[in-house]
Parts: C-alpha cells; structure tokens; sequence
C-alpha cells in the first residue's frame, strides 16, 4: 500500500478516537451558549474559538464527528448489505431476475443524481437523523449492488464453484459460503470510498437544513451558521470546514489504496 | 443494419421505461409527505371549508392512484379518476401543475430559472476541462515525479473538499479581501467565476485524475512507439495521439458529470444566491413546503440527467468504435 494509504488510515483512526472518547475531551458543554463570548478569537480557554452563540467550537467538532461517524457507518453498513444481497441474487439466478434487477432496477436508481434523490426523500419525508440514514441507504445500495454482481457473475464461473455444484451444494450454500466470500474483496474500496460519499452527503444535507436540525453539532450544519459571518470571523467556518475535508480525504487515501493494492495491474503503474 | 435497429430499441425503451418510473416515483413522493399538503400550506387553523377548496382546486380532493388499500373497507379501486393519471396527462401535455403558494404554473417558474442553472453548469464544466487537461498531461507524461504527485495530492483535495467549504473561502479571498467579484448575485457577467470555480472544482479534480491514466496507459501504446520513432517531438505524441485516444473516457465522464453539476448546482446556488433552479428548489420549494413545485424541479433536473446520460453513451459509442462492435 502507498504511503497516502496510511496517512489515510492513521488521520481515519484519530477521528474514529475523537468521536469515541468526544465526552472526555471536550473542554465545554457543547450546547452552552454565551452571547458575551461571540465570535472569540482561538484562545487557551477556547481553542478554536467560539461561534455565533458563544459555544465552544473545539468540542461541537469533537461532537459532530460522533454524528458523521454515526451516519457514515451505519448508512456503509446498511446499504452494503442490501447492495450485496440483491448484487448477489442478480448476478448468480442470471437469466430474467439479472435482466430486471441490473438492466432496470438499477438504472433507476442511478437515473437521479444521488444527492438530489437525497434532498427529495427528506423535502417529501421531513428532516431528522433517521430519515436522512433512510435517504442516503436508498441512494447508496445500488453501488455495491453493481460491483457485487459483477464479482458474483465472475466467481461464479470458477472451477471451485463447479465442483461444489457437484458435490451436491444447494444454491444458499455455494452463493453464501462460497461465492460471496471469494467476490467481497473489492467491496471493501467501495466500502470506504461510500463512508467518504456519506459523510459528504450528510454535512451536504444539514448544510441545505435538510439534515439533523439544530442544535445537534453537525459539520455541516456549523458550517451553514457560520457561513453569514464569514468575512468578519473566517475561523468559525473553517474549523469544520477542515474537519469535514481531513475525514473525506483519509477515507478517499484508504479507498484509493486498497484499489491500489487489490488491483495489480494499477499497482505497476 | 437489423442489429443496429433492434439495439437502438432496446434502448430507447429501456430509456422510456426509466423515465416512466422516475416520473412515477415523483409523483407518488407527494404522498410521504406527513399529513396533508393542505394542512401544511394552510396551517392548523385553517377551516375545513379553505382545506376543502384548497383540494379542489389542486385537484387533491381525488384518490392518489388506481387502488387504494384502506384499514376499514380493504382493497378499494378508484378507477383512472386519480391524480397519478392526471399528473401524467398533463405532463404529457407540458404542465407540470400550478404551484402551491403562489398559483402560477410550475412549468413557467422552472423554465424562468433553468437557464442560469445551466449556464452555472456549463461554465464549471469549462472551468474543469480547461483545468484537468494540461494538469493531467503535466501529471501523466511525469509519473512517479513530484509535479505528479503534487498534481494528484490537489486533485484528491478538490474531491474531498465539499463545495460549501471552497465556495466561501473563493468569496472571502477575491470578493471580501481582494474585491475582485461580487459575494453574491449575478448583475455582471464576471460574477459566474466564483461560483463555476467552486462547481467545478470537484469535476476537475476527477478529470485530472482520469486524463493522468488514460496519459499513462496510451504512453505505453505500440502507436506512440511509433509516432516516437518518426521523429515526431514529444509534444506532439502527447497533445496529437495520446490526447486524442486519452480523452475518450473523459467524454464519458463529463456527460455523466453533467447531471451531477445539475444536482450539485443546489449548494452553489445557495451561497452565491444564484438564481437559478436550485434555489428555486430550496427556498420557493422545500422551504415553503411548495411540493407541486419540489416534484416539478426535481422532475425537470432527473429527465435532463437521463437524457444527458443517453446522449453520452451514443456519444462515447461514436467514439470509440470499439464499444460499437461489442
């Protein structure tokens, strides 16, 4: 693996750290407002100063990295299985059910750009931290889905397969315990490349005030409150602007290496 | 020739049928929405008598679709008098229905406003091109060197930074401190730069990466051995041929980018106060619960994507004569 990969997994780990260990390093309530304190500078008592209501920027980013987290595994881990299963069921049954999950169903899904399917389940659905996980599950299936069928409609052809066919292997067991752990390998990419798309989407969604409301510490969220008093105060913006883009780009380091590493014929290049 | 036909069929009708659903889906969206979109618009207060006109006059008083399935009386058919075919016959006749809030018909406002949102469009699509290229010739004819990897350390950057993060630092450098371009609006021509900079600078990043590979793999070609051996300057092996057979992935990719700039057209629009069909989307939309006006937008803007995305494939198909005869 190249040496970005492990930049990537090493700034991956601190923010997985942060987000666990938020309540003890958080020097301040996150929800504590003090007008007095508008706008401060960073300083020894607030390190990254404080926002327009006084709270303390440091531990809102150490909060809302629990919240990016939060939505970026569970919508990896939810959207991973279902995109899986249905990539699997498509690419091993072939024939009409390959026919109607991959030439239709998935062209629908990737007939809306992702984020604006995204903004229209929560316009129609309310916003709220469930409904945005339930909107972004349904936008981000249909890519593991794609992989996953093309690994299955391979693997499948391998000569292991055939000889567990003949040894008599119902078709629950050669796809479950034959075929989908020898096709996951490059869902693991995917994997990390989504939790990057996720955490986007999500500071995406609460930037447009589609996502957790306030006063929940979301990147994205701080960002939009920040935004209006930007040119006076630029810190306010750019602690959680940094903090979104260190998060997107250790998993897009961790993603773009491991296609790397589990592809070759990139590796030689 | 027979071939040919029934391939271009298939896919016409495979283009149909997604259409078909996509506007199906966005019409039956309105029915997620919690309670009734009159008691939205209206409020709690208004009386049963505003709520019943209010209805009728959007025709919401009808059944949703064909059958409804109700807890008391079960399985109910309501026949074709439904919304779901009334929204489609006038589609079919160009009307995307009369807005919630302010009556005017939806199509009006939208064709108003999409305009500049292609416009924003196009000029960060320009933007990326005009950037990605000559980054990524320098980066691909570099490989391995520092100028490679400075060049794919700022295209990952441009992936990872999110739009709402360049966009107020380009107006806090060259509109606040260097009072080049204005914060907001679009009074002059000059004020797209910023926002089709921070629209396109994502794309850019993804074009550099990609023409940087297509480089690397076209130099290893029996062709640019030749076109070496010639005599031809190394310039031109690269900007002549390599370029030339380079560049047909990128084609691919800004016309499927095309859509995803529509989309992603939404946070740009908002903090420049671009007038376009994002923030009409956001503020005269989602913001005032318009929902005839959310299905219209997010209607016009999938259909745009789609075709866009047809377009590409015969374009790429075109192309690469190679994708023709698989």
């Amino acid at each position: 693996m190249n040496r970005l990969t492990y930049i990537g997994i090493a700034i991956a780990a601190v923010i997985i750290l942060i987000a666990v260990f938020a309540p003890v390093l958080a020097t301040h309530d996150v929800n504590a407002q003090n007008l007095a304190i508008r706008f401060a500078e960073p300083s020894s008592e607030h390190w990254f100063g404080t926002d327009g209501l006084g709270r303390d920027i440091y531990s809102r980013i150490l909060y809302g990295a629990r919240i990016s987290l939060q939505v970026g595994i569970t919508v990896v881990s939810v959207s991973g299985v279902i995109g899986i299963l249905i990539g699997s069921i498509a690419g091993f049954y072939g024939g009409w059910v390959d026919k109607f999950l991959s030439g239709y169903v998935f062209n629908v899904f990737l007939a809306f750009p992702g984020l604006l399917l995204a903004i229209a389940l929560v316009a129609f659905l309310g916003a709220g931290l469930g409904k945005l996980i339930l909107a972004l599950c349904i936008i981000g299936w249909v890519g593991y889905a794609r992989v996953m069928r093309g690994q299955v409609l391979k693997v499948r052809e391998y000569d292991f397969v055939q000889a567990a066919k003949a040894l008599g292997a119902g078709n629950m067991r050669i796809l479950f315990s034959h075929i989908m752990p020898n096709a996951i390998q490059p869902l693991i990419v995917q994997a990390s490349l989504g939790m990057a798309g996720a955490v986007l989407s999500e500071a995406s969604l609460s930037f447009l005030g589609l996502g957790i409301p306030p006063p929940a510490p979301s990147w994205g969220t701080m960002i939009e409150e920040a935004r209006q008093y930007f040119s006076i105060t630029p810190h306010v913006l750019a602690f959680p602007g940094i903090a979104i883009a260190l998060t997107v780009l250790a998993f897009n380091f961790i993603g773009d290496g491991l296609r790397e590493y589990l592809d070759p014929k990139q590796r030689t290049r | 020739m027979k071939y040919k036909l029934l391939n271009f069929a298939r896919q016409l009708a495979l283009v149909l049928l997604v259409i078909w659903t996509v506007v199906s889906l966005v019409t039956l969206l309105i029915e997620l929405v919690p309670g009734t979109p009159a008691t939205t618009i209206l409020g709690e207060t208004a009386t049963a008598e505003q709520i019943a006109n209010f209805n009728q006059k959007h025709g919401l008083d009808r059944p949703a679709f064909f059958f409804s399935i109700d807890s008391e009386k079960g399985f109910v058919w309501n026949g074709a008098d439904n919304r779901y075919l009334e929204y489609w016959s006038n589609l079919l006749r160009g009307d995307l229905g009369t807005s919630f809030r302010t009556d005017r018909p939806v199509l009006d406002m939208i064709l108003e406003r999409y305009p500049a949102t292609i416009k924003l469009a196009l000029a960060a699509m320009l933007f990326a091109v005009g950037i990605a290229i000559p980054l990524g010739v320098l980066a691909g004819t570099n490989k391995n060197r520092i100028i490679d990897n400075l060049a794919s350390f700022v295209a990952l950057l441009g992936i990872s930074l999110p739009t709402f993060v360049i966009g107020p630092f380009l107006v806090y450098i060259f509109a606040v401190k260097l009072g080049w371009f204005s914060p907001t609006g679009s009074l002059y021509p000059e004020d797209i730069v910023l926002p089709a900079v921070t629209l396109g600078a994502a794309l850019s990043a993804i074009l550099t990466r990609m023409v940087r590979s297509s480089v690397i793999e076209e130099l290893g070609e029996d062709y640019v051995r030749t076109a070496r051996a010639k005599g031809l300057s190394e310039r031109k092996v690269v900007y002549k041929h390599v370029l030339k057979n380079g560049l047909i992935p990128v084609v691919t990719v800004l016309g499927l980018q095309l859509g995803v700039l529509l989309a992603g057209a939404i946070i740009t629009e908002k903090i420049f106060s671009w007038q376009g069909l994002g923030l009409l989307l956001l503020e005269d939309g989602i913001a005032k619960r318009d929902y005839r006006l959310v299905q219209g937008c997010v209607l016009v803007i999938s259909v745009t994507y789609i075709i866009a995305n047809t377009l590409t494939d015969f374009v790429y198909k075109r192309l690469d004569p190679r994708i023709r005869l698989t």
